[in-house]
């Protein structure tokens, strides 16, 4: 089955079975690395992107789920080439340590950034909590999001 | 003349009931006690005070969300208007710090505080009146012994007339039963301790039984299902919903784990009570198991058979919802008799979709289960969001159709607007 879906402004024709998670599209048939298969579950948010500008786990989302809703990727960000400020504030405060669920992290915080551009320590714990670090580099990652809100 | 006599008598009726239901209301305030007359935090007490608590669920109402434990001030919604949970912890001026055990005895069996105004029955005293002066005695040096917190409640909201307390004294005569329990000789003395604790400390009827308009419980609809905070909270009696009819051991397992694998997860409300009763005593959450489970037990008639798990296979939906099926649900619920890291068991066990309304599918959908945070329990994720409004109504019928023989729900909607309102409690 044909699916259209567009990721990070373009628009792509997707010819797979519907119910195959948007994860293992953006991975496989887009070659987009960014998003990461953590656990499968959605518990662990590594797989975070953006569905209609809200974080969203890729890896239990059906294609068949997404209707005309866009989707952007840690890619995405990008502008001109250059990391945005989300992006950058955690280069800033080498917020990674393995870094396998930094771009997960970074979409969570983008989306939170985008509908709350002051979140007070509470709202961004709040809203940060679906996503895990393993390496328990939460204290970085706290401060990276409150640089990009400053920023 | 005759007129007047008439206005005459109706002031005098009046005037005598007011009288008279104001002296028949009233209640002395019982002395206040100095933080010197506070009781030993007698160790034993105080550990029995804390099992029974636990069992009580006090902390689930007498906290905020992320608040200290007992300190109060969370929200109880009521058909009534709202009305905020007191702070329990022994500050003087908030908390209960100059309340006398009999101050505290009296709360709890005849639901008056110890200024002597009248308590709303959203405190459950009329389960708590069943409770053994030994039982509130350890209560009362268990919430004693905490630390004090000042936090001063909010005033209740209540429409007229409710917002008037002596009001309350009215629904007592209606509807209190200050009354222990006898034991029951015919029954084991596990039997007996369950019923104890669960028609009194536990008050599970305060969600499993349904509620007159009055607000209080319909006694011949014992454990006939009632809502609790938007949830459906299934019947615990014959009209048990349950696919494999519960046993002791699949109670005691499912109350202090939150979960059993021929049943599911307990969600909503149920989350919280599971967590607290896996602080209680084995023994008595086997009590407990051993009552509850008498009460939905019934002989095998050919009416009667009991229910089993089914799977209709249906194959008649679209292929939207059959695609998000099979993508977002299947991985977890896969029929299998393996549960993986997320505890999902087949939908074919869950009493959420036989239910004759949504209102626990569609929340479990919207907001996920999240025991795994706080007790190492299931786990499901939140779909609100992830699925619009319009597929959550599609899947919930569709596991409805497959795994179930009831008729499709109606309104599906509508419970996702109202479980959007109420929001979700973590």
């Amino acid at each position: 089955m044909t699916i259209t879906l567009k990721v990070n402004g373009k628009s792509h024709e997707i010819d797979t079975d519907a119910s195959t998670p948007l994860l293992y599209v953006l991975r496989n048939d887009l070659g987009l690395h960014g998003p990461k298969f953590g656990c499968g579950l959605g518990q662990c948010g590594a797989c975070t992107v953006q569905v209609g500008g809200r974080a969203m786990f890729s890896c239990i989302m059906p294609i068949a789920a997404i209707g005309g809703r866009e989707i952007t990727t840690v890619e995405g960000l990008l502008e001109n080439g250059k990391p945005n400020k989300v992006q950058q504030a955690f280069i800033d405060e080498q917020a990674a340590q393995c870094g396998y669920c930094i771009a997960g992290m970074v979409m969570r915080a983008q989306s939170l950034l985008q509908t709350n551009p002051k979140p007070t320590e509470a709202e961004i714990r709040q809203h940060m909590r679906p996503n895990l670090c393993r390496c328990g580099t939460h204290a970085a990652i706290l401060r990276a999001v409150k640089r990009a809100a400053a920023a | 003349m005759r007129f007047r006599q008439v206005i005459f008598g109706i002031i005098a009726v009046v005037l005598l009931a007011v009288i008279g239901g104001y002296a028949w209301t009233w209640r002395p305030a019982l002395a206040a006690i100095s933080a010197n007359q506070k009781p030993a935090a007698d160790k034993q007490a105080v550990r029995l005070g804390a099992e029974l608590a636990a069992i009580g669920n006090c902390a689930d109402c007498h906290t905020t969300i992320g608040g200290t434990p007992y300190a109060g001030g969370r929200a109880i919604p009521t058909p009534f208007g709202t009305i905020y949970a007191s702070n329990l912890t022994p500050d003087p001026e908030t908390g209960i710090g100059t309340w006398s055990e009999e101050a505290f005895r009296r709360a709890m069996r005849d639901g008056v505080d110890r200024e002597g105004r009248q308590l709303y029955p959203a405190f459950p005293y009329d389960h708590f009146t069943k409770a053994t002066d030994a039982d509130i005695h350890a209560l009362y040096v268990f919430l004693m012994s905490k630390a004090p917190v000042k936090n001063s409640i909010p005033a209740n909201q209540l429409d007229f007339p409710f917002n008037y307390r002596p009001i309350v004294a009215g629904w007592k005569v209606l509807f209190l039963r200050e009354a222990s329990l006898e034991p029951d000789p015919g029954k084991s003395a596990e039997w007996n301790r369950g019923r104890y604790l669960v028609e009194g400390l536990g008050h599970c009827g305060a969600c499993h039984t349904p509620r007159n308009a009055l607000g209080a419980e319909r006694r011949n609809s014992a454990y006939a299902g009632g809502v609790a905070e938007g949830w459906n909270a299934p019947p615990l009696n014959a009209a048990s919903l349950a696919a494999h009819r519960w046993t002791v051991d699949q109670l005691a397992e499912y109350l202090s784990t939150g979960w059993h694998k021929l049943h599911g997860a307990a969600a909503g409300p149920m989350a919280d009570v599971a967590k607290n009763l896996g602080q209680a005593s084995d023994g008595d959450v086997r009590a407990i198991a051993t009552y509850i489970a008498s009460l939905s037990q019934q002989p095998r008639t050919a009416n009667n058979v009991p229910p089993t798990p089914r799977d209709n296979f249906v194959k008649n939906v679209s292929p939207e919802v059959a695609a998000i099926y099979a993508g977002a649900c299947a991985n977890c619920h896969n029929d299998r008799n393996d549960v993986g890291p997320s505890k999902a068991v087949s939908l074919g066990f869950s009493t959420a979709v036989r239910q004759a309304d949504p209102s626990n599918t569609v929340r479990v959908i919207m907001h996920g289960i999240h025991a795994y945070q706080t007790n190492g329990g299931p786990y499901m994720p939140a779909f609100d969001g992830i699925l619009t409004d319009r597929q959550i109504i599609s899947l919930a019928q569709y596991v409805r159709a497959r795994y179930t023989d009831q008729p499709e729900w109606t309104d599906v909607k509508k419970e996702i607007d109202k479980a959007r309102r109420e929001g979700v409690r973590p």
